[in-house]
């Protein structure tokens, strides 16, 4: 079977005016469905780079990308927007989401963008806000939540579409240790239901929690193994 | 993603800042409600005027002395040419010459002082026969109108309006008394019924007399300001301008029709002559107006653009879950277009109002008899031109925003 995502001497290199810096070079890996990766490396090393590139919110500056099989270097602005709403879920360090609108409004967005219809937007989200815990706060603003409830809100947007992989750009990172221990939990059961994910991180507690960890320094891959994953609960729980 | 979605979310961006959005569509609705009023109320004053002309009727043919005025400053001259002699008038009256007509009324005009007692008023003298009457459609409240017998023998009789009748004579009857104009006493044989105001020709303020009389004792001309000549049918019209042509041509010695010293016109005339001038009246009003529209489009342009720098991140965030550039496109312009439709709205609402208040101050402070129109033509323009505008000027922030790399926007401070 084909990897979900597969890469050949990827690379990225910024050029500005007469200097280019190298992001990224030679990046030839792959990652299977169902796997839990976490990409770590120093700040700089170009962890974020790969995968904002991998997530279809950037454009490598050589070598190929296959996302399903597919090579996908060459599709439009449009078939990348489509690629990331259907088969992409994105939980950003920022959380990230639209103040003004409520719990429910922020998880259904994906889908309003996918052109699903009012009365089943609303349900599936209500689903996924069940699943992380908030059924309560549907109707927040997310402005009124805490940094823990908002990237549970997140997480929520990121499943409303079922994506095929789930990006989490250091997801903890502006959490306190209790947060970022529910929100790694999350991550983790969601792993154990079958999602695809990886997640950038330079904090090596937040690594373990995944079953492989793969080193990026200077741009390149410096070193790609399996771990036996460190079981983190999730305290407040997931709804079974 | 579906067409009501983009446009409650670009409602929701609106209404996040309710008070800039609305100061910037005030340029709008100032705009739209200029354009609104000025077209209802160029509308109402035309047919204001068009119902005047329409009073002598579609068979009458004015004759003019001079030539055609080509602007305002040229009608001066028409008014002192002498060119139109007792001759000419004559001549107009024998059948044969001018076989399709039925009337030729004559008339000499100018304002005269007249006084009784010690109580003096300014009024319009006018002389013509007797078929003034029927001519205007005018009749008397009091007393009689002249004859032919008192316009052959230079009778100083005279008709005068209500308003002359008022001022002289107060509470007196003035039937049979004298008034006095430049040192001839008249006899008044009746008073105009009182009329509405927004005539031409005011004849509450007008003394009416014997045209020969007028001439040789009031004004001292031996020339008439005009001459009506009314055809027997619509349909005879062009044949009777013809006939008076060459009549009049031909007693003037005039061989080239570039050099006739008189001019004709007919109803049809004068109601597009004053069609043309409302008409540049109200483009002329109107492109002022548009400025307004310009100036409040740059500020929208300038409010959207503010607004996209503003948004960039959540721009990014858009992209990042599905957002297609056409979504982010379609997103913006819908603002913009909710912004300066609303202004188009709120400004027809305006207009409406603007135009309802002035119509009504001109029928109860100035006494003209000014219709409420709703100009239809100004709605359509108004709410077409306000979308044109969101269209135009919002197209190029939309524009910007849609470009926005998803990751740049994400990482925007």
């Amino acid at each position: 079977m084909d990897a979900l995502i597969r890469t050949e001497k990827l690379a990225k290199i910024y050029t500005n005016e007469d200097i280019s810096t190298v992001a990224l070079e030679h990046i030839t890996f792959s990652i299977q469905e169902g796997e839990f990766v976490a990409i770590v490396g120093p700040s700089g090393s170009g962890k974020s780079t790969l995968m904002q590139i991998l997530g279809c919110l950037d454009r490598p500056t050589g070598g190929k990308y296959f996302f399903e099989g597919k090579e996908i270097n060459n599709y439009t602005d449009d078939e990348f927007a489509q690629i990331r709403n259907e088969k992409i879920g994105f939980v950003f360090q920022a959380f990230n989401l639209l103040p003004r609108l409520t719990v429910l409004e922020n998880v259904a967005l994906p889908l309003m963008y996918k052109g699903v219809a009012p009365k089943e937007r609303i349900k599936t989200a209500k689903e996924m806000i069940d699943l992380v815990g908030l059924s309560d706060r549907t109707d927040y603003q997310t402005s009124r939540l805490s940094g823990g409830q908002k990237q549970r809100v997140a997480i929520a947007r990121a499943l409303v579409n079922n994506p095929k992989i789930i990006f989490a750009d250091e997801p903890t990172g502006n959490l306190d240790s209790k947060s970022g221990g529910v929100v790694l939990g999350f991550l983790q059961e969601l792993n154990d239901r079958g999602h695809t994910i990886v997640i950038v991180t330079h904090e090596s507690y937040v690594a373990e929690a995944s079953g492989r960890i793969v080193h990026i320094i200077d741009g390149k891959i410096d070193k790609d193994e399996k771990v036996i994953h460190r079981r983190v609960v999730a305290q407040e729980g997931f709804r079974k | 993603m579906r067409f009501q979605d983009s446009l409650i979310t670009a409602k929701k961006g609106i209404s996040v800042h309710k008070n800039r959005s609305a100061l910037t569509v005030l340029g709008i609705v100032i705009g739209i409600a200029s354009i609104m009023t000025i077209m209802s109320m160029g509308q109402s004053a035309e047919g204001l005027v068009m119902g005047e002309i329409q009073r002598f009727g579609p068979s009458n043919i004015f004759l003019l002395p001079g030539r055609q005025p080509s602007g305002p400053t040229d009608a001066a001259g028409t008014l002192l040419n002498d060119s139109l002699k007792q001759k000419d008038f004559e001549d107009l009256q024998k059948k044969s010459n001018v076989p399709g007509a039925k009337n030729i009324i004559p008339y000499v005009f100018g304002y005269v002082t007249t006084s009784y007692d010690s109580e003096i008023y300014d009024a319009m003298v006018m002389g013509s026969t007797e078929l003034i009457e029927k001519n205007f459609d005018l009749s008397v409240s009091r007393g009689v109108f002249f004859e032919m017998r008192d316009v052959e023998e230079k009778e100083k009789v005279a008709v005068i309006g209500d308003k002359v009748r008022e001022d002289l004579f107060g509470n007196i009857d003035p039937i049979g008394e004298k008034i006095q104009m430049k040192n001839q006493k008249f006899r008044v044989i009746g008073v105009l019924e009182p009329e509405g105001q927004g005539s031409f020709i005011d004849f509450n303020k007008a003394v009416i007399a014997p045209y020969t009389t007028v001439q040789e004792s009031v004004l001292g001309i031996r020339y008439f300001n005009r001459i009506v000549v009314e055809a027997e049918s619509i349909e005879k019209v062009p044949e009777v301008i013809r006939d008076v042509k060459s009549l009049i041509r031909s007693n003037h010695n005039i061989d080239d029709p570039e050099k006739d010293d008189f001019f004709i016109q007919t109803q049809e005339g004068i109601v597009d002559q004053v069609k043309t001038i409302t008409g540049i009246l109200t483009v002329l009003l109107s492109s002022v107006a548009a400025i307004s529209l310009v100036v409040g489009g740059v500020g929208i342009m300038n409010i959207m653009l503010v607004s996209v720098t503003e948004r960039t991140r959540e721009i990014g965030l858009r992209k990042a879950l599905g957002a297609t550039n056409g979504d982010i496109l379609a997103q913006f312009l819908y603002e913009a277009l909710l912004l300066t439709g609303l202004g188009g709205i709120i400004g027809v609402i305006l207009g409406t109002i603007l135009t309802f208040a002035l119509s009504y101050a001109a029928r109860t402070f100035a006494g003209l008899d000014f219709p409420f129109i709703f100009s239809v033509r100004g709605l359509m323009l108004g709410i077409g031109v306000s979308v044109s505008i969101g269209i135009v000027f919002g197209i190029f922030p939309a524009k910007k925003a849609s470009k926005k790399s998803p990751i740049e926007s994400l990482h925007y401070e």
